[in-house]
């Protein structure tokens, strides 16, 4: 049995909406984007043109600062959309498909038998390569500084997240390649991190090549930032890599095949949609079809990710690259008279001045709808050792937000800024009685950090 | 009600910037969030949010002062009646007691709150803020702390000084390094000791000048004027919220299920005066380093310090192992100005201020050994 590591810190929010394990494959291929915006700190250079048609694996936009790092088309068509945001910024390159099948060929390998640089070249040429992040900072892995290990998360333990297992389903060889080419990346160990209770799929439990851990507890024990803390945490100059399953298993479709293809399956969730299901799409599609028929709500909020971390994208957007659900839940924009005296059954709160924060901790589940109020207004913030029950590293949480908060970079360091990243503030944030907007201060000073290196 | 909703849409636009009442915006929004909850949604972070925020969180506070407050209303009847009629027993005249101290003590409570909120929404006002909730506790908190002789100027003069230099000048709730309710009891107990101290002024208009004295300043003297039971129930001359240790302990339940308050400051904060006054009572010397442990914890301000004034998030140590620190250093403190300084035995108002001074350094020290357990592990590789 692997070590087993419980997480005794944390908070399950258990919302209504979460999706049937039915995937659906979706008919009407919209279009498909890929964003900039998608990337921390990524400045972009244009490699196409509108209009012009591409293949599955051509590249759309590099890395200024690194163009070897490139980004591909996910599927073969034209395109049809270069959005620009303020001064200009790109914010979306859209392709519209045009139904054949065409990809540029990347040529198919064992990639235990290639080296290190072999295995690094294919995965940047075919667009692959940015499904590596690193820690500190969130951004696309840098090729040329070796991890010092790397963590995949096999779980997720968001409200309404999806069920991996389902995810990988049958995808087997392609996950166990993808582990094979990724292991070979850096000196250091590969962990993949299980839920004994959740990984119940031998996709996951007959992984080689990599050191399986299990982890147990609360939301966020599924998230990659609590294992790496457990596991190897980040000093200063450090980095840690990290994946996604599916994106693993993309990488490996492309040694097994020769092809970027980066198919993935999605949970289309959250309170306001009709049926929810998984849907089988491209990377980057158009969720403006499933909505169409989904969600009748016209106030409702789409979000590419979980409630607690995902993207505004609006009715029309473009899934995000590393997202592996949609939530939509309806805006709160309404007022409501005395909220702050009531009982507190229906809505849901980790405070204990709601009887549905009593109900939690005596392990009582109940189902809460949810909305996009933020119930309150902001404060100094005034409560302390609340945050500290939903955050399971060993670093204090309020200290380190107010380093932020004054700009002191020495101070943030000593309190362990490079271990974390705004997605492990985002229980903080949601528990807040102060409503701090603390994923925005821990990226801010993130990318201040990061351009002083 | 949504009459009242429509009514607040129409003048909303005066106190909007530009109105003919901007200059009341802060004043404006506060009774309207505390009508309405907002409709603001989130823009940034987490898109759900919890339904907890600071406008509940202090309204617990208050609702655990209510029962110390009612009994208090009643025991300054009673203290009157007592000294009336010496056989007066609890049980006897209840509405009589009640009504008498209610019209004694509401009028400090409206002075308090009235001065204290003009002058957080004038702040509000110039910070362009919206107004901090903090005071809601903190304008119920001061007159129970207070004897309910105080003239009501006093009160005026130490909100205003307790609220503008203890907590505005530093830039509001949150940002405050000693409680203000505290703050205003020390700046009258120094400005106006006459007010504050000595045996007449505990009780309203006491028939004769000599029956006032707190249990806790006549076992200086050498005995112990009230019983135990006395001194459980509340039976007792004293500040208006701080007699009855049963009614203080319905809010500290209250305060500790719903997780407002730290139950480590109000276990520390035991431990402390406990293991203290056992030290004490095996050196003895005096009545009072005699006095058993239990006596001292439902004398004076101690139940009352230890469950609503020291449990003060703001202005306690921030880190968990921080808070134990801090609390068990206020129940030594508290036994230690008890035996030692007997001129002024009541030492919870004393302790918890110099703790509150010292917060931030106890939490220095606790963040310093997780910051050096960061760079241990750095060095290592």
């Amino acid at each position: 049995m692997p070590e087993l590591i419980k997480i005794r810190k944390g908070l399950d929010i258990s919302i209504v909406g979460a999706a049937e394990k039915i995937v659906v494959r979706q008919e009407t291929l919209g279009s498909c984007a890929l964003k900039p915006t998608d990337f921390v700190g990524l400045t972009p250079r244009l490699i196409v043109a509108e209009g012009d048609s591409v293949q599955a694996g051509t590249p759309l936009f590099c890395d200024k600062a690194d163009e070897q790092i490139l980004f591909t088309s996910p599927v073969s068509g034209t395109i049809t959309a270069i959005t620009r945001g303020e001064r200009r910024a790109i914010m979306e390159v859209v392709v519209t498909p045009d139904g054949s099948n065409d990809y540029v060929d990347f040529g198919s390998a064992d990639p235990l038998s290639l080296t290190r640089e072999q295995i690094v070249a294919k995965l940047l040429q075919s667009g692959a390569w940015p499904y590596l992040r690193q820690r500190p900072f969130g951004t696309v892995a840098n090729p040329a500084q070796p991890p010092k290990a790397i963590v995949i998360s096999g779980f997720d333990t968001a409200p309404l997240a999806p069920d991996y297992d389902l995810l990988l389903h049958g995808r087997g060889e392609d996950f166990q390649a993808g582990l094979d080419a990724i292991s070979r990346l850096t000196d250091g160990p590969t962990y993949l991190c299980l839920n004994p209770k959740m990984n119940l799929s031998g996709v996951f439990r007959n992984s080689k090549n990599v050191e399986i851990k299990h982890f147990t507890g609360k939301h966020p024990a599924g998230n990659v930032g609590t294992q790496i803390n457990r596991l190897c945490p980040i000093n200063k100059g450090e980095t840690v890599w990290f994946a996604n399953p599916q994106d693993v298993a993309t990488i490996g479709h492309l040694f097994n095949t020769g092809r970027y293809f980066p198919e993935k399956i999605v949970a289309f969730c959250g309170q306001s949609v009709k049926t929810p299901r998984y849907y089988r799409v491209l990377a980057g599609f158009d969720i403006a079809s499933v909505a169409e028929s989904q969600v009748a709500d016209p106030n409702a909020r789409f979000i590419s990710g979980n409630v607690l971390t995902g993207s505004n994208i609006g009715r029309g957007g473009h899934l995000g690259f590393y997202d592996n659900m949609v939530t939509v839940i309806p805006e709160g924009d309404d007022y409501e008279f005395m909220g702050w005296l009531a009982p507190g059954l229906k809505k849901f709160s980790f405070s204990h001045t709601f009887l549905s924060g009593i109900l939690n901790t005596l392990n009582i589940k109940k189902e809460y709808e949810v909305n996009t109020n933020i119930h309150g207004g902001q404060r100094a913030l005034v409560q302390t050792g609340k945050f500290e029950q939903v955050f399971p590293f060993d670093i204090y949480p309020m200290q380190l937000l107010k380093a932020c908060i004054i700009g002191d970079i020495e101070q943030m360091e000593a309190l362990g800024i490079y271990e974390v990243e705004p997605e492990d503030f985002a229980l903080c944030e949601f528990i807040d009685v102060s409503k701090t907007d603390m994923q925005q201060i821990i990226r801010n000073a993130l990318e201040t950090l990061r351009k002083e290196c | 009600m949504s009459r009242l909703r429509n009514f607040i849409d129409k003048i909303k636009p005066n106190f909007e910037k530009g109105g003919r009442f901007a200059k009341l915006h802060s004043t404006f929004d506060a009774f309207e969030t505390f009508a309405y909850t907002p409709k603001t949604v989130t823009a940034s972070g987490s898109h759900i949010r919890d339904a907890v925020d600071l406008k509940r969180t202090m309204i617990v506070v208050v609702m655990a002062l209510v029962p110390a407050l009612l009994f208090g209303m009643w025991n300054v009847g009673f203290q009157h009646f007592r000294t009336l009629d010496p056989s007066l027993s609890p049980a006897q005249n209840l509405w009589g007691n009640f009504w008498y101290g209610f019209l004694k003590v509401l009028p400090i409570i409206i002075v308090s709150y009235v001065t204290g909120l003009a002058i957080e929404f004038t702040f509000a006002q110039i910070r362009g803020h919206e107004v901090n909730e903090g005071f809601l506790a903190t304008g119920l908190l001061i007159p129970l702390v207070l004897p309910v002789t105080i003239p009501l100027w006093q009160v005026a003069v130490a909100t205003a000084f307790a609220v503008i230099i203890g907590k505005e000048a530093f830039g509001g709730t949150g940002m405050n390094f000693v409680n203000p309710a505290l703050l205003a009891r020390a700046f009258l107990f120094f400005a106006y000791p006459s007010s504050m101290s000595g045996n007449s002024v505990w009780v309203s208009e006491p028939a004769d000048a000599l029956t006032g004295a707190t249990p806790l300043s006549s076992v200086t003297t050498g005995q112990c004027s009230a019983s135990l039971a006395d001194m459980f129930w509340g039976f007792v001359p004293g500040s208006i919220g701080e007699t009855c240790v049963p009614a203080i302990l319905l809010g500290a339940l209250l305060l500790l299920v719903t997780g407002v308050a730290s139950w480590r400051i109000m276990a520390a904060v035991l431990a402390g005066a406990i293991g203290t006054s056992l030290m004490f009572n095996a050196i003895g010397g005096s009545p009072m380093a005699e006095l058993p442990f239990y006596y001292h914890l439902v004398m004076g301000g101690f139940a009352f310090g230890c469950v609503f004034m020291a449990t003060d998030p703001v202005t306690a140590a921030q880190t968990n192992i921080g808070k134990w620190i801090y609390g068990f250093l206020i129940g030594f403190l508290v036994i230690l100005i008890r035996v030692k300084n007997s001129a002024y035995p009541e030492g919870m108002m004393l302790a918890i201020l110099l703790m509150n001074v010292f917060a931030p350094l106890i939490d220095y020290i606790v963040v310093w050994f997780n910051i050096r357990k960061r760079i241990r592990r750095a060095a290592i590789k």
